[in-house]
């Protein structure tokens, strides 16, 4: 074990976070103010997620890091690595191994399960904050559920390119109640926000955590002529077949040639493990 | 009709040293349906003043203005601006109208206040500009930009769309040419003949005399003048 | 008839200075209230407590609102102030950008306030925006700009429409046709005009161009140090003034 308090941050300030992410679970998709710390990492990181993480590790935890689905990009490798080193916790790939779950930017496509936390990294927490700046004002909106202007800039988008164009942190009202970004996700997983773990959303530069209990109510924002659409690139997975998941396009040269894999790199590679071929499989060799 | 009864009205000015000026007192006269009554007097006598007493735009000082039951002298704001639109008509020797409402609208407006439609107001309109002979390519234009004798009869049309009891008419016939004033002196005989009060300040003297029925000299309600 | 609005005592100090002080109304359905006086005169902090955004020192404001009649708007939960400042209520700022969201189409500006009170139809949000930038004067096609591509006076229309889509029963204006040129002044008060006999508003307009009001007010309330120094009639008040500051203010008109 390393000379780090377990989890790197003290008991204290695992205490006070501790504090709002219950105040979050009670109030979903509220936002809870904390007292967000300097970690040893340049925000936009994922500053917030990583606080959020350390206060709900046990020594009997096992994590799994994901970063716009990859388990393999440097923000996730980094991440991954500290807590290995300040908390000593076993960490995994596999989504279904994994116990708490740090991501950015995605929903694992694995169904998760009442015994996993989900803890997203977010960048901007307050969904009016393009359309009103003030902070004192937003709050008020939220306080008097003066929802109106979400709405305004769903109809910006509509005018100006002919259907809902929001494709990642599409806004949704959390049990009929609060608006909440659910940070930068694509709207393909919006859906997934309705599901049996807890969510837990950590804003480090802001200084917010909002949550979303499990079996909690999610309901992307719509148009009654122009319905929620939680669309995908219409190709399957290059590499598993999987016509189901979301895609990363992937430049292959220089003269045009691309493949769509799925973003969600453990669950792509458990679906090829189990046989599941896709158009530029590497082709079976003969044994 | 109109009652008018012990009627006083004096200026204060404050920015000249607070001088009083007493301009009327006494003035009494009542006009009945039907009947018009021509003040008369000479300039500064308070001919217009006493009307624009009636019409509320001049505050009186003592005394009682009534029209058709409202004592304008003492009536609340509203009540005296309801009895502008359904009662009580002006017809001053100016138009004030805001810029670029066309002609038909501005003549029809009085008309539209009351809650007419707005066909049937704009047709009144159009056969009012037609007896005062306003050609019918200015009824789309703003008469700010008319000659002197245009606005008066876009005056006369606007003050005669609404079939008011009764009737202000400051100088109707001025700077009218002779049939233009003829067709004016017949809307006042048919405002005459429908039961309308009138009370009328005549410059022209053959016309005083062919339509109104009294005169009534304001001179004897100058204050210090009067016995 | 039951005022509208009607205003008892109201009194607002800033420290041991004189916002306004000592003002009473009764505003009627269908009535245009104008308040005139110079810069400092108390007019715009007598909107200002009027409409919610300042809290007065004393004195009540009575709305007489559409489901349990006069209420005192001081004593409302803030919810229930905003929520008329979305629906019955409509607030025309001096300067547009105050009144607008720059950075939002001229549509979605008129759209915010049917959507604030639930409008879910973005094919009827699109429609009535539509209706109500023609009834303002502003092409159809120009619905999809941003008010920052707009003139002055076209801001200014837009804010309009974007204050009385969803039919306000009561509108404040403060200084509505200030900064605009003439020409443009006289287009918007015109159709101002139009708007408020159509739809039966009742308005208070605060300006200091008695032009304005001789147009547009029904009657007139004339504001000197935070007093309320004459009221009446708007054209008695301007032709037969009683009050030695009102006789000051009429007499230095320029004439044209």
């Amino acid at each position: 074990m390393s000379d780090y308090n377990f989890a790197y941050l003290d008991e204290q300030t695992k205490r006070m976070i501790r504090r709002a992410i219950l105040k979050g679970i009670a109030v979903p998709g509220y936002q809870v103010p904390f007292a967000s710390r300097e970690m040893p990492m340049p925000y936009g990181w994922g500053t917030g997620g990583v606080q959020v993480t350390a206060a709900c590790l046990t020594p009997e935890d096992t994590l799994k890091v994901i970063d716009q689905g990859a388990d393999d990009t440097t923000n996730a490798v980094s991440i991954r690595k500290f807590f290995e080193k300040t908390a000593d916790v076993a960490t995994t790939e596999h989504t279904d191994k994994a116990s708490v779950i740090q991501t950015r930017h995605r929903i694992p496509e694995a169904p998760l399960t009442s015994d996993q936390i989900l803890v997203y990294q977010v960048p901007i927490p307050e969904p009016l904050r393009f359309l009103e700046p003030r902070e004192t004002e937003t709050r008020k909106m939220h306080a008097l559920e003066e929802y109106g202007l979400m709405h305004v800039k769903l109809y910006e988008d509509i005018a100006r390119h002919g259907n809902i164009a929001t494709a990642y942190a599409y806004p949704v009202k959390v049990e009929g109640r609060y608006v909440m970004d659910p940070s930068p996700i694509p709207k393909f997983d919006n859906p997934k926000l309705e599901s049996p773990a807890i969510q837990l959303f950590g804003a480090g530069r802001e200084q917010r955590i909002y949550a979303i209990p499990p079996h909690t109510k999610v309901v992307s924002l719509d148009f009654e002529d122009y319905p929620f659409d939680p669309s995908k690139a219409d190709h399957p997975c290059d590499l598993c077949g999987a016509s189901h998941t979301y895609l990363d396009e992937v430049i292959t040269d220089d003269a045009g040639g691309r493949m769509f894999v799925c973003s969600d790199t453990d669950y792509c590679a458990s679906r090829q493990a189990q046989g599941h071929r896709g158009r530029l499989s590497p082709k079976e060799t003969a044994a | 009709m109109i009652e008018i009864e012990n009627l006083s009205k004096s200026f204060t000015l404050h920015n000249q040293g607070g001088a009083v000026i007493p301009v009327m007192q006494g003035a009494t006269l009542s006009v009945a349906p039907g009947e018009c009554v021509a003040l008369t007097g000479d300039s500064g006598a308070g001919k217009s003043t006493l009307m624009r007493m009636i019409y509320g735009n001049y505050l009186a000082a003592s005394g009682r203005i009534l029209v058709g039951g409202t004592d304008v002298a003492r009536a609340e704001p509203r009540e005296i601006l309801d009895l502008r639109r359904h009662t009580l008509g002006y017809v001053s020797q100016f138009l004030r109208v805001v810029p670029r409402v066309p002609t038909r609208d501005v003549v029809a407006e009085p008309l539209l206040a009351i809650g007419t439609p707005r066909d049937v107001a704009r047709a009144r309109a159009e056969e009012l500009l037609i007896r005062l002979n306003i050609p019918e390519t200015l009824w789309s234009l703003s008469p700010t930009t008319f000659s002197g004798g245009e606005q008066q009869r876009v005056n006369i049309a606007r003050g005669f769309a609404h079939a008011y009891p009764a009737l202000l008419l400051d100088e109707p016939t001025a700077s009218l040419d002779a049939t233009n004033r003829e067709t004016v002196l017949c809307l006042i005989e048919e405002a005459k003949a429908r039961g309308a009060a009138i009370i009328g300040i005549f410059h022209d003297a053959p016309a005083r005399d062919r339509v109104a029925d009294r005169e009534i000299d304001v001179s004897r309600f100058t204050p210090g003048r009067a016995a | 008839m039951t005022p509208l609005l009607s205003v008892r005592n109201l009194a607002k100090h800033y420290g041991a200075r004189i916002g306004c002080t000592d003002v009473g109304f009764d505003l009627y359905p269908g009535e245009v209230l104008g308040i005139v006086g110079e810069s400092g005169s108390g007019k715009s902090t007598l909107l200002n407590c009027l409409a919610g955004h300042l809290e007065p020192d004393t004195g009540e404001v009575l709305f007489d609102t559409r489901s349990d009649g006069p209420r005192d708007t001081l004593k409302m939960s803030e919810p229930e102030r905003r929520m008329l400042g979305r629906t019955d209520w409509a607030f025309v700022h001096q300067n547009a950008r105050d009144g607008l969201r720059m950075g939002v189409s001229a549509g979605g500006n008129v759209g915010e306030r049917l959507m604030a009170v639930g409008a879910r139809h973005y094919g009827d949000i699109r429609a009535q925006a539509t209706d109500w930038l023609g009834r303002v004067e502003i092409a159809e096609d120009r619905i999809d700009d941003r008010p920052s591509a707009f003139s002055g006076g076209m801001q200014q229309r837009l804010q309009i429409a974007r204050n009385l889509v969803t039919g306000p029963r009561l509108v404040f204006m403060d200084e509505p046709t200030g900064g605009l040129d003439v020409s443009v002044q006289a287009r918007l008060l015109d159709l101002l005009r139009g708007l408020v006999r159509e739809m039966g508003l009742s308005a208070i307009i605060v300006t200091h161009d008695l032009a304005v009001v001789r147009l547009l007010a029904d009657r007139l309330m004339v504001m000197k140090s935070g007093h309320v120094v004459e009221q009446g009639l708007t054209d008695q008040v301007l032709d037969d003034p009683q009050h030695g500051y009102t006789q000051l203010l009429v007499s230095s008109i320029l004439q044209v």
